[in-house]
């Protein structure tokens, strides 16, 4: 049409959408259309182009990995955190799924009009316990007020960097057919520690998040020689929009044997009740780990011996070929697809 | 997990495979009314354990979905004006009126609420004196009661502030014009055990009476499906048609009474359209006379509206059993999860979302 002609810059639709709805930022199909049609087209370059949790720069001839991200959580405190602690966390897991040893992090507070400094300290608190923990420092930051009702409290944006001080290509593009798929632990529980603080659903358990600090753990599997080809933390969406991005992303299928998966009892009857599915939960402490088979035991053993790999196990591998397809093999012995949320998952009716 | 982890099975799951196998020595073909019941089908995969002799098709038991265009409309429309608190269950939020859909409204400002239970609503009323807070009552008989109960609070309340949009609709008359259709192909049903929970199984007996056709109260988690399919066969393979409850763990024949008493209370049985099935009589709930007050419909103007389905979509006859959801041309094509063209493509209990999710690309 001729007059589309007028706004080059403009590639909409996207979907049928023409604005942000909250499903964009849900990560599943929705905001995936937003990233392919919108965002990555508008920066497009080859950094980008790494589809990564972080970007991996070259730099007088080291490896830096760099990262950003931002943390919008509410209820900014919640059963086994708070915004402060999941933003070191997440940033530095963002790093780590790059096989990177963090260096520093930066913090950017948008801080709401009448946000209690009490609050404030507390979060800033679990903040750099966090980040000292993983031996870095908060080395920079930024300050901003808005206006009360223009920000649900405290915003936190924070970014980070880290060395990769070994020979390893750990992103999506070094997946190799027959690599064994690891978790570290049960998955979750993030999400649903999350939805039972909201008070509107009256629902309690006593189900912490998972929110923890990977990349001393991720070292540790470096050190001890596993060739890891790729990590993934399991965030928005959970295990299975990670796996689909990285199956579509490695131009792989991959298979998965539910039974393997672990789900706490706790999660599994919570998702039961609130209609979710817990594939789809956000975790903020575990990932994904492609290794050769060869290698599989050898973490395994390890996940087994760290704090944070206790309930690991192996759930899957990567077929010979394919074209994106994650299937799940159900206890019935009949595999099926799974299939990217289209945004946020909903609760229903009955 | 107690009481599900036996009911998912595996072992179970295979004899009971086995043994609808051994009984159905004709074919057959079966609906499963729930929506519920579709998705658990297709998720685990039952419908591929069954043998070739037995066909499920799949019913119009997802309240999303027989929610007509002109009262979703309705709805978008409330929840556009500026002193609405509109107040829904999450799975309409994504549902598509003739022009938008709640999220968009949400996101061009109108203030809508996900709520989990139509009582959560009547709070929000009384926390916001100064704004209309209206409840979009969408459900078969399994949320009227949570709905009645919250006009049984507003009344005793005496909210001025709260509302109640409702599209409420019954099984038992959406069965019968079912089965009364000239192109009928279902020989038995499989009933949503849920509804029964509440409604009993009384209200069936008429039913298999006139059209000789059994229906099996049936629950949602594997081994129930395959308990009430393997039930329904033998019924068919008998030649019976009786009721049968297979779901006999949460189901009772006379179902909740009181529940039942609060849905007299509150409501009357009204004619209602349904989507893909027309009117149908007397199978809607309408507010009672002495509730009349907290209906959206009378306090709010929404004449005028003008409502358009897509040209595409076959929803109606995929709500219906004539349609499987794979052979309408716009699935997967121009109707995905992310352009919906009607809500069975939409809703966690519609028959073309289930096979998108679980089946496209297969």
């Amino acid at each position: 049409m001729a007059n589309n002609e007028l706004f080059p810059a403009c590639p909409l639709p996207i979907g049928q959408y023409a604005h942000a709805v909250l499903g964009h930022g849900g990560g599943g199909r929705l905001m995936q259309q937003l990233l392919e049609k919108l965002i990555r087209p508008a920066l497009d370059n080859p950094w980008l182009e790494q589809r990564h949790d972080s970007a991996v720069l070259e730099c007088g001839g080291t490896r830096l990995a760099f990262t950003t991200d931002a943390y919008v959580v509410k209820p900014l405190f919640f059963p086994g955190g708070d915004i402060g602690k999941l933003a070191a966390c997440g940033t530095l897991n963002d790093l780590a799924m790059s096989g990177a040893r963090p260096l520093y992090l930066s913090a950017a507070l948008i801080i709401e009009e009448g946000f209690p400094f009490d609050a404030l300290q507390t979060v800033l608190t679990s903040l750099n316990a966090v980040a000292q923990a993983a031996g870095v420092a908060v080395v920079t930051g930024d300050t901003k007020v808005v206006e009360r009702g223009k920000g649900d409290g405290l915003y936190i944006t924070t970014s980070g960097i880290g060395l990769i001080d070994h020979a390893l290509s750990i992103a999506p593009r070094s997946i190799r057919p027959g690599d064994a798929i690891l978790v570290n632990g049960d998955i979750g529980r993030h999400g649903v520690a999350i939805l039972s603080a909201r008070e509107s659903l009256g629902f309690e358990t006593s189900i912490q998040s998972d929110c923890a600090d990977l990349s001393s753990l991720v070292g540790e599997l470096i050190a001890a020689g596993c060739e890891i080809h790729c990590l993934r933390d399991l965030t928005r969406g959970g295990l299975g929009a990670a796996l689909l991005e990285l199956a579509r992303d490695a131009g792989l299928d991959m298979e998965l044997g539910e039974a393997a998966i672990p789900v706490s009892e706790a999660v599994r009857s919570a998702c039961e009740i609130l209609g979710l599915d817990p594939l789809y939960v956000a975790n903020e402490g575990r990932m994904a780990i492609f290794v050769p088979e060869a290698h599989a035991e050898t973490a395994l053993a390890l996940l087994d011996r760290h704090p944070l790999g206790q309930g690991a196990n192996r759930i899957g591998r990567v077929r010979d070929a394919g074209r994106g397809q994650v299937g799940l093999r159900t206890s019935f012995g009949v595999e099926r697809l799974l299939d990217l949320p289209s945004g946020e998952q909903l609760p229903r009716i009955c | 997990m107690k009481y599900v982890d036996e009911f998912r099975d595996a072992a179970t799951v295979q004899a009971l495979a086995e043994r609808i196998a051994q009984s159905a020595t004709r074919n057959w073909t079966l609906m499963e009314v729930c929506g519920g019941q579709t998705h658990a089908i297709v998720k685990h995969g039952l419908d591929r354990l069954l043998p070739p002799s037995l066909t499920l098709i799949h019913g119009p038991g997802c309240p999303v979905c027989v929610t007509p265009q002109h009262v979703i409309d309705q709805a978008l429309s409330l929840a556009q004006r500026p002193e609405v608190i509109f107040c829904s269950f999450g799975d309409m939020l994504r549902v598509p009126g003739s022009h938008t859909d709640l999220q968009s409204i949400k996101a061009q400002g109108g203030d809508v609420r996900m709520v989990y239970s139509p009582v959560d609503a009547v709070t929000l009323a009384r926390q916001n004196p100064g704004r209309e807070v209206v409840f979009f009552a969408v459900g078969f008989e399994t949320t009227a009661p949570a709905t009645a109960l919250a006009a049984r609070q507003a009344r005793a309340l005496n909210l001025d502030n709260f509302s109640l949009l409702v599209a409420h609709v019954c099984v038992p008359p959406a069965l019968q014009a079912l089965l009364s259709t000239p192109d009928n192909r279902m020989q038995g049903l499989l009933a949503a055990g849920h509804v029964c929970a509440v409604m009993g199984y009384w209200e069936y007996q008429p039913i298999v009476e006139s059209f000789h056709v059994p229906i099996v109260v049936t629950g949602f988690e594997p081994v129930d499906i395959l308990r009430g399919v393997l039930a329904c066969v033998e019924e068919l393979e008998r030649g019976e048609a009786t009721v049968v409850n297979a779901y006999a763990r949460a189901v009772t024949r006379e179902g909740n009474v009181p529940a039942q008493q609060l849905l007299k209370e509150v409501f009357e049985p009204v004619d209602l359209a349904w989507r893909g099935l027309g009117t149908i009589p007397l199978s809607g709930l309408g507010l009672a006379p002495s509730y009349r007050r907290f209906d959206a419909a009378e306090r709010f103007e929404t004449a005028g509206l003008v409502s358009s389905e897509s040209a595409l979509c076959r929803s109606g006859e995929v709500l219906t059993g004539r349609l499987d959801p794979r052979q309408c041309p716009a699935f997967g094509k121009e109707c995905t999860p992310d352009t919906p063209l009607g809500a069975t493509m939409v809703s966690s209990e519609g028959a073309c979302a289930a096979y998108y999710r679980y089946r496209h690309g297969q």
